[in-house]
């Protein structure tokens, strides 16, 4: 068990907690660089997706779980990254140019969704997202002399300063690199002014305009922020599958991204990375448990029906996801044998009306 | 012309009406418990099948399997809110929202693996032929014409049963006011579970009248988003904003498909949708209200 004793202000928003977390992250970053000697090339492959999904996670992360506010339209905002790589890559144009402006474009469309979200709550909201999700990808779809319509878009491999990344190894650092940096800038930012205005607004929108936290300005800033990592993912995504077209951004795609959130952990960093990885994984083990199931279960619907109960029973059961199952299970080790079965009881909630009388 | 625009009108309306049943689904489940209910278009699909099974299966005729399943839809709706949705009331409106989405996982999941209806396509047999209706120069499938005065008989049931039977009285009283309702000895609990039974009652309903128009698969319940335009647009926690939210998304649908480009016509209710949560969020029917700390 170890004692944090606060002497300093700084110490609350320091990156290292303590020196035992400088030393576990870098093992786990020398792990990961090794990655590529370790694993086969299925294997890398997977972990290509981990990364890609990590990425989009932290963006949706930032916006749902630290700014409270609801998407069901990220999917969109994927399908914009993607394209402005794929376009910009048929033009010639290099990749150091067209991933920023596959992650500008992405924000400037965020900008136009975190407009209404100005004015909409909850599942008003939620409904918006959904609806301008929907038109993104009929737009797509429809306009064929851009965007290829449904025969899609083929993209080539990267090529950065003129060195082909065309080796899974190649791609795999370069996007553990983006995901890495993805992780530190968004603790940046969330230790700085910008970053506890999203949080207070998550937790009370009146009390945060009541502490001089502009609404308009960080909500969309959040929404911005949010589909700029989304639209580097988005990138990402395109490079990895070589391949993209419509029915890859769809509303299930956007809710498979939520989900991300809500089995890692709402509101941790951690948690988008771990609901990356699981979400990667499940259908992995669904795929290897077929062999062992009935023909008439084992069709192709099984993957719904598990998906559809590991949400429903985090959401039950873990409510704090899979970084707050970790937390729980650190806890019980550190504290041996005096961990309670209370420990992380959230306070009783009771049911907050969003209607007004 | 003006008989081309008839004849859209009433296909439009009579798409409307599924349309409006679903949302009418989801605003019963708003108005009582303020969950949005995600697998409102699964629930419908489901309740297809049950109306299949008992058609195809077990012979029976087309009135008797409508009450099969929607008695039978009627349990399935309780348990579904006993067991799931129960013990994450009080929870953030996201987590919710989350968890119908993953009941609606489930339910599409489920329908493939249950032996006789799979991932096939189905018809349910219907007494209204494909036969059409003349009157004077403008023609009418017999079809939309049956499947609007159905619903209409509908809503004329669900308002005798909101306002005459005691039920009805309660759960409108829940749905006003939690508090005051189970002062008053309604138990409010219990109501709710009822109001997600008659929800996915009315669900089922839907699912009977959809059938013939795009018949019966695992993927059916996909038409419920189109639903949540609906509700929006005529206000979220109104029942009578639900019909006619429907029936106008179901009408600019084939008034778009026929006058605008092709592409227009899946997107238009999402535009409509956007258009008023820009203008009145609260929609035709939705009461303007202020946030009181």
């Amino acid at each position: 068990m170890r004692f944090l004793f606060k002497t300093d202000y700084d110490q609350d928003i320091r990156l290292f907690k303590h020196s035992g977390q400088v030393f576990w992250y870098s093992l786990l970053v020398a792990v990961l660089l090794a990655v590529p000697y370790l694993l086969d090339e299925y294997l890398m492959s997977q972990m290509h997706f981990v990364l890609i999904y990590s990425i989009v996670g932290l963006g949706l992360m930032l916006l749902v779980g630290f700014t409270g506010q609801i998407s069901l339209g990220h999917a969109a905002f994927l399908a914009v990254g993607a394209y402005t790589e794929a376009l910009m890559q048929a033009r010639g144009i290099p990749f150091f140019i067209s991933l920023p402006s596959a992650a500008l474009f992405a924000a400037a469309l965020g900008l136009i969704v975190g407009l209404p979200a100005l004015r909409l709550k909850g599942i008003y909201l939620a409904i918006a997202t959904l609806a301008f999700n929907v038109i993104v990808e009929e737009v797509i779809t429809r306009w064929e002399s851009l965007t290829g319509g449904n025969s899609g878009r083929h993209l080539k491999a990267i090529e950065l300063f003129g060195i082909k990344l065309d080796t899974d190894a190649s791609f795999y650092y370069l996007c553990l690199g983006l995901t890495i940096v993805s992780i530190v800038a968004l603790m940046n930012l969330l230790r700085s002014p910008t970053g506890r205005a999203f949080v207070a607004i998550r937790d009370s929108e009146i009390s945060a305009s009541c502490m001089g936290v502009n609404l308009a300005t960080y909500k969309t800033l959040s929404f911005a922020i949010s589909a700029a990592l989304t639209g580097i993912g988005g990138a990402l995504y395109a490079h990895k599958v070589t391949f993209i077209s419509p029915e890859q951004f769809t509303l299930l795609q956007s809710i498979e991204l939520v989900t991300i959130v809500i089995l890692g952990g709402v509101g941790s960093i951690h948690g988008a990375v771990l609901g990356a990885a699981f979400l990667i994984v499940l259908p992995q083990l669904i795929a290897v448990a077929k062999d062992y199931l009935p023909s008439n279960v084992a069709g192709s619907g099984l993957q719904a029906v598990v998906f559809g109960l590991v949400l429903i029973s985090f959401i039950v059961f873990e409510p704090l996801g899979l970084y707050g199952r970790w937390l729980k299970v650190r806890t019980w080790f550190e504290l041996f044998p005096f961990y309670r079965k209370g420990m992380f009881r959230r306070q009783k909630s009771y049911m907050k009306s969003e209607r007004l009388r | 012309m003006l008989n081309q625009l008839l004849q859209l009108t009433v296909a439009g309306v009579a798409q409307g009406c599924v349309y409006a049943l679903v949302a009418l689904g989801f605003v019963l489940i708003y108005k009582a418990t303020e969950t949005v209910n995600f697998a409102q278009g699964d629930m419908m699909m489901l309740g297809a099948f049950f109306a299949l099974t008992a058609s195809v299966a077990m012979g029976w005729p087309y009135w008797a399997t409508i009450l099969f399943a929607i008695a039978v839809m009627a349990v399935v709706g309780m348990v579904l809110e006993r067991v799931v949705l129960r013990p994450v009331l009080g929870q953030p409106a996201f987590t919710v929202v989350m968890i119908t989405i993953g009941v609606g996982y489930v339910l599409r999941g489920v329908v493939t693996m249950v032996p006789g209806w799979g991932s096939d396509t189905f018809t349910l047999p219907t007494p209204f032929s494909e036969g059409v209706l003349k009157l004077g120069p403008i023609i009418f499938a017999v079809q939309q014409v049956a499947v609007i005065a159905m619903t209409s008989a509908l809503c004329l049931v669900l308002y005798l049963f909101f306002r005459y039977s005691k039920l009805g009285v309660a759960m409108q009283a829940t749905s006003q006011n939690q508090l005051a309702a189970a002062y008053m000895g309604i138990p409010v609990r219990r109501v709710n579970m009822l109001v997600w039974g008659l929800s996915a009652s009315v669900a089922t309903f839907a699912g009977i009248l959809l059938a013939p128009v795009t018949f019966v698969h695992s993927n059916m319940g996909f038409i419920g988003l189109k639903a949540f335009p609906a509700a929006v647009v005529g206000g979220f926690g109104s029942v009578p904003g639900a019909i006619v939210g429907g029936l106008i998304i179901g009408l600019v649908e084939a008034l778009a498909g026929f006058y605008l480009p092709e592409g227009f016509k899946d997107v238009a209710a999402y535009v409509v949708v956007l258009i008023v949560l820009l203008i009145k969020p609260s929609g035709i029917f939705g009461e303007t209200a202020r946030k009181k700390v």
